[in-house]
């Protein structure tokens, strides 16, 4: 199928009556000129997507559809500390957890472990959120208010919140003996856990870009699974194979759900999900489910066997769950920039009223 | 229309005795004659930096969108109209057969020339939301709604997350690459406090951007834009008027002769929080779902 972006959406009647298609010269020193090449005479595909067939010039043109093919939308100011801390947090929320279930179930090494990983993902994960803000010494400003309107307001308190009680949990399985209060510290970090591994997504489905507000229902389960898938290879990969069996099972549980939400997730959104299947983000999403089928496999093929095999295995589920991270990114900023998503939908509504 | 108040949540019950009346502007493009005297107003008197200047070839347009460091942007649509029936597409002896036609019937007043071309101009703002997205999601309080039902952001304490950036159904909010904190139309806040009317508005010399209380613009611009339909002008339509739209009305609402999308607007534009209990929803029902699989993983044995 040609591509709306560079205007040219195939017949459309006379060609000599029709406006004269100008080439796009935006020679303006502005980042955003970089949006498609279009002309006023754009018109979506997204929606209903009536097209021109035939010869005749009087079959009418459908309206243009944006103002010389630029973004309504703004794209995401967001650098790559993002995607990063949404692997980090999933991996540090959804091993809190973890490591709260297997101290439950008596696996000391498993927990012992997984409270370490833990730790990690959550401390480094307010340093990638400081990192990105225009004024990182104001970072403190977050916790200024709290709002629930803002899923980044909420976040913030529950990171912070999550990370301050995995702290004594991890110095007390690092250390090997009890820190006062580590006992409610274990539960409260595993439960913060949960919504520390899951908010992100509902961070970017709460925007205005469609391919992550459409998507919001699958979003926070394909992030959950991707924590999971994470959080389970991550221990598999640092515990000796007889006492991993959970996280492996946690890892190839959350590789599969994640591989078949995001498939849904693509099917619902049909059109506005065009992003998963072009350009970076099309590459990333292709490496995201290679990677996490495959990874998967291994650590099923391994289990009990090859150490190597296993560690090969949660290297990729790993690696799956970057890549996933980044393809939901990117794939924002091609729906934010190419005003077709933004429009069509839209104009499809406000038409059926 | 006359006499109702639009109310936003945080406004003006937030602000007891001191609210004052909605203020807000009404930009009648009918009336735009693309001076940009209200851009160069705006960085003026808000000392927004001045950006490298260029031609975009889209038009006169030379400053391209609403952003960090434009908080009016004036846009230029050069177009064919429809003609008594007659597509755009059509060849363009029928346009121009279509045109005369017009021109014999109707007079001058229909149309600009004969060639069924018409030039649409257009000075975009900050639209001031009843339910403004980049308020709701800004975890700083930096944006704020005024006592005058107006949203600003305080620089003082934004900390450039840029959450309020893709929030925004509009595009309107950018952060400053230098600076890194985040800049929009403020509405004038300083001005309206001395009783001083926005500079844009003040500058325009068509009254095409007017300024005053929101309840006024709405009537007055209900009236001309009935005037203008009784002159022909059926494509005349209020943008933004309705309080039943997806962002409660704006408060910086337009009158366009065409689809909101050809001045680069949004058809249908819908406030994020308007879906943020199913998007908590979904999150909560994730995190439960995890919570099981955890546990789950954890069935069966040692194996």
């Amino acid at each position: 199928m040609s591509s709306g972006a560079d205007g040219s959406d195939g017949p459309r009647g006379d060609v000599r009556g029709a406006v004269p298609e100008k080439e796009t010269t935006y020679v303006h020193g502005d980042a955003l000129g970089a949006g498609p090449g279009t002309t006023q005479a754009t018109r979506t595909k997204v929606g209903k997507g009536r097209r021109e067939g035939g010869e005749r010039a009087m079959v009418p043109r459908e309206k243009p559809t944006s103002y010389y093919g630029r973004p309504v939308i703004k794209p995401p100011v967001w650098t790559w500390e993002i995607p990063t801390y949404f692997f980090t947090g999933g991996l540090g929320g959804a091993s809190a957890t973890f490591a709260l279930a297997a101290d439950l179930a008596g696996n000391r090494e498993l927990a012992r472990r997984s409270w370490l990983i833990a730790l990690a993902g959550l401390a480094v994960s307010p340093l990638l959120l400081t990192s990105d803000l225009g004024k990182p010494l104001r970072f403190l400003n977050m916790l200024r208010v709290f709002k629930v309107t803002s899923p980044m307001s909420v976040g913030s308190w529950t990171l912070t919140l999550a990370g301050a009680a995995t702290a004594p949990a991890a110095a007390s399985a690092l250390l090997g003996r009890e820190l006062p209060g580590a006992r409610a510290a274990r539960f409260a970090a595993g439960a913060l856990g949960l919504p520390v591994a899951t908010y992100t997504a509902v961070l970017v489905s709460n925007t205005a870009v469609p391919v992550w507000s459409e998507a919001r229902w699958e979003l926070p389960l394909s992030f959950a699974a991707s924590a999971a898938a994470s959080a389970g290879a991550a221990a598999a990969l640092a515990t000796p194979v007889e006492h991993a069996a959970p996280a492996r099972r946690l890892a190839i549980g959350g590789a599969l759900i994640e591989s078949a939400v995001t498939e849904i997730m693509e099917k619902r959104l049909g059109e506005l999900g065009e992003p998963y299947g072009e350009g970076v983000s099309g590459k990333l999403t292709t490496a995201a489910k290679a990677l996490t089928v495959a990874g998967a496999a291994l650590m099923a093929a391994g289990a009990r066997r090859s150490r190597p095999v296993v560690a090969v295995g949660a290297a990729a589920l790993l690696a799956g769950s970057v890549c996933e991270r980044w393809a939901v990114f990117k794939a924002g900023f091609a729906s934010a920039k190419d005003p077709r998503y933004t429009v069509g939908p839209q104009r499809e509504r406000a038409d059926s009223r | 229309m006359n006499g109702h108040v639009v109310s936003t949540p945080a406004w003006p019950s937030t602000y007891d005795g001191e609210a004052k009346p909605r203020m807000g502007f009404f930009t009648d493009t009918s009336v735009c004659i693309g001076c940009k005297a209200c851009e160069v107003a705006c960085k003026e008197w808000n000392e927004v930096p001045e950006e490298p200047l260029g031609f975009t070839g889209e038009s006169y347009d030379n400053s391209g969108d609403l952003g960090a460091n434009r908080w009016r942007h004036v846009a230029f649509i050069e177009q064919r109209i429809l003609v008594n029936g007659v597509s755009e597409s059509a060849p363009d002896s029928w346009v121009q057969e279509a045109a005369r036609q017009q021109l014999a019937e109707h007079g001058l007043d229909a149309h600009e020339d004969d060639s069924g071309f018409r030039w649409l101009m257009s000075s975009d703002v900050c639209k001031h939301c009843t339910e403004a997205g980049c308020l709701d999601v800004c975890p700083t309080g930096s944006l704020f709604r005024t006592e005058f039902g107006t949203v600003v952001v305080q620089e003082d304490i934004c900390n450039g997350c840029g959450y309020c950036v893709v929030a925004c159904p509009f595009g309107v909010l950018d952060q400053r690459e230098d600076d890194g904190r985040v800049w929009k139309c403020t509405l004038c806040y300083d001005r309206l406090l001395d009783d001083m009317e926005p500079a844009c508005a003040k500058a325009c010399p068509t009254d095409s951007i007017q300024f005053g209380p929101l309840d006024e613009l709405l009537g007055r611009a209900a009236e001309r834009e009935a005037a203008l339909r009784a002159r022909g002008h059926t494509e005349a339509r209020l943008y933004g008027h309705d309080k039943g739209d997806g962002v409660g009305g704006f408060g910086a609402f337009f009158l366009l002769l065409d689809e909101p999308e050809v001045y680069g607007l949004p058809p249908d534009p819908v406030v994020t929080t308007r879906h943020l209990g199913a998007n908590w929803m979904a999150a909560g029902a994730a995190a439960v779902a995890l919570a099981a699989g955890v546990a789950a993983s954890f069935m069966g044995g040692r194996r």
